[in-house]
């Protein structure tokens, strides 16, 4: 095996795994709609390095955290729904990103770059995850708690606005090093298909996890042998695996704990 | 005093919700607030919980331990997510130990078999019993319980209440209640403050102040209702 496929292999496990933990949090909250937009703000950042030529990650990284605290202070602010905020982010994202991108340049930005990652950049991404993993682990309960009930979880003594800062900030990293695996365009499916997956088969929250974080390696993994074998582009490769995984959970979806319009 | 509210107001969004408010509570009180929807009854809650700003007075003795049984959390809403019964309670911080576990589950009269179980399949009563020992196993001094039986049948509800004035024997704690159920009010209750969308407040002990006058002035003129 190349070292550079073992890189990009590393890396794809690194960002899919820590995407999907993460993502079994957004997806209680239906915050997974969120990361889409968030990734469309690497679009600037992807613009300013290739106009001034300095690395995609050092563009693409201040964006989305910045857009990331927009969001968030935008919500304690205006108390708009987060989907329409992110609708805003999303398109002064494209927006200030189409007016200077290059367009002809801006493959690497729109499908991932990660069969080209250097070492440097794959050392990044596993201190960068590792970094995420151990904060989303000590938030996790809090932010569940959160999305259960807000005012419940202010009543158990739990800072919700810290906790939801610290959250959108593991969010904006995630999604950053996600653009390298799959591009802009389908980073929420790293975080959001995965989960999906997982939660038709799970009938307990720790299973639930479990799996998410298999089935993103899995498609990870699978996305990038395949497309290095046919000399397909790597990112939707990896989505389309996580879709087949995720219509495959729906053959063999549980959910016997789902009991419509009960009462 | 465990809790001594004076000259409340609470204004959302331009609208005063509560204008003018005073009352006291005592320790080991149940105090009914009374309303129709709208009159800022949950408002009210959230006020003295501390998660909406106001002006006025609120002072709480010192040390106290709160617990909030919110409206609106239903065994539905947990549907979102397949979050085990045994994986609620270890959301609190910290985590209660299995022993308590099925102490409370106990005392609320539910079986040991539904921690493994997705909290979002229990019945509606099934998940209000849940959650009341959820609140209690923190060993609150004082409980906020917003409109407990909202989606669960009578039958059910009747018992929730029951269960609570057990409980309440059981364990040395203030209950504050949310109900529109005024069968409730006469059986249960030490004080009623009773909050109507006119601004009207009304409070005292529930033989005293609940009369068919002031009834029609709570909830309006069609109020159908039985003394006990």
């Amino acid at each position: 095996m190349s070292t550079q496929l073992m890189l990009s292999l590393i890396s794809g496990i690194f960002i899919s795994s820590i995407a999907a933990y993460l993502g079994t949090l957004m997806l209680s909250k239906k915050m997974t709609i969120v990361a889409g937009p968030l990734a469309h703000l690497a679009f600037p950042g992807v613009a300013l390095a290739l106009v001034f030529g300095f690395n995609i990650s050092i563009g693409v990284f201040p964006f989305v955290i910045v857009g990331a605290i927009l969001i968030w202070y935008l919500e304690k602010k205006t108390k708009l729904p987060l989907e329409n905020l992110s609708a805003i982010i999303f398109a002064s994202g494209v927006g200030i990103g189409l007016l200077f991108l290059p367009i002809d340049k801006a493959e690497e930005a729109l499908v991932g770059s990660i069969i080209s990652i250097t070492p440097v950049e794959t050392f990044l991404v596993i201190v960068l995850s590792i970094l995420v993993f151990f904060v989303t682990r000590h938030i996790y309960k809090k932010v569940i708690l959160i999305n259960i009930h807000e005012g419940l979880a202010k009543v158990e003594g739990i800072n919700v606005d810290i906790y939801n800062l610290i959250y959108l900030l593991s969010i904006a990293i995630v999604v950053a090093l996600s653009v390298y695996l799959v591009g802009a365009l389908i980073t929420a499916a790293l975080i959001a298909i995965p989960p999906a997956s997982a939660k038709n088969i799970s009938n307990s929250f720790r299973s639930y996890k479990i799996w998410a974080v298999l089935f993103g390696v899995v498609s990870a993994v699978l996305g990038i042998v395949i497309s290095r074998i046919f000399g397909l582009p790597t990112g939707p490769v990896v989505v389309l695996v996580g879709v087949m995984i995720f219509l495959f959970s729906i053959i063999f979806k549980k959910n016997s704990w789902k009991i419509e319009g009960s009462y | 005093m465990l809790l001594k509210v004076e000259k409340l107001n609470v204004v959302l969004d331009g609208n005063q919700i509560i204008k003018n408010l005073s009352f006291n509570t005592e320790k080991g009180e149940i105090l009914t607030i009374l309303g129709p929807n709208g009159s800022g009854k949950s408002v009210l809650v959230k006020t003295l919980l501390g998660l909406i700003p106001y002006d006025g007075e609120i002072t709480w003795e010192e040390k106290i331990k709160v617990g909030y049984l919110p409206q609106g959390l239903s065994h539905l809403k947990m549907q979102e997510s397949p979050l085990t019964v045994r994986e609620f309670f270890d959301l609190k911080s910290p985590s209660p130990t299995l022993q308590d576990i099925k102490y409370f589950l106990n005392l609320v009269g539910l079986e040991l078999s539904i921690l493994s179980q997705v909290a979002g399949t229990l019945s509606g009563g099934q998940f209000q019993r849940m959650l009341l020992a959820w609140v209690l196993i923190s060993h609150p001094n004082v409980i906020f319980l917003d409109e407990p039986t909202t989606g669960v049948d009578i039958a059910g509800g009747k018992t929730i209440y029951s269960l609570l004035y057990d409980i309440k024997k059981k364990e040395d704690i203030t209950v504050f209640l949310i109900t529109h159920d005024l069968n409730i009010v006469y059986k249960h209750s030490t004080n009623v403050l009773c909050l109507s969308r006119q601004g009207y407040t009304c409070f005292g002990e529930p033989k005293q102040i609940l009369n068919k006058k002031k009834l029609e002035q709570i909830f309006g003129m069609e109020i159908k209702y039985y003394k006990h």
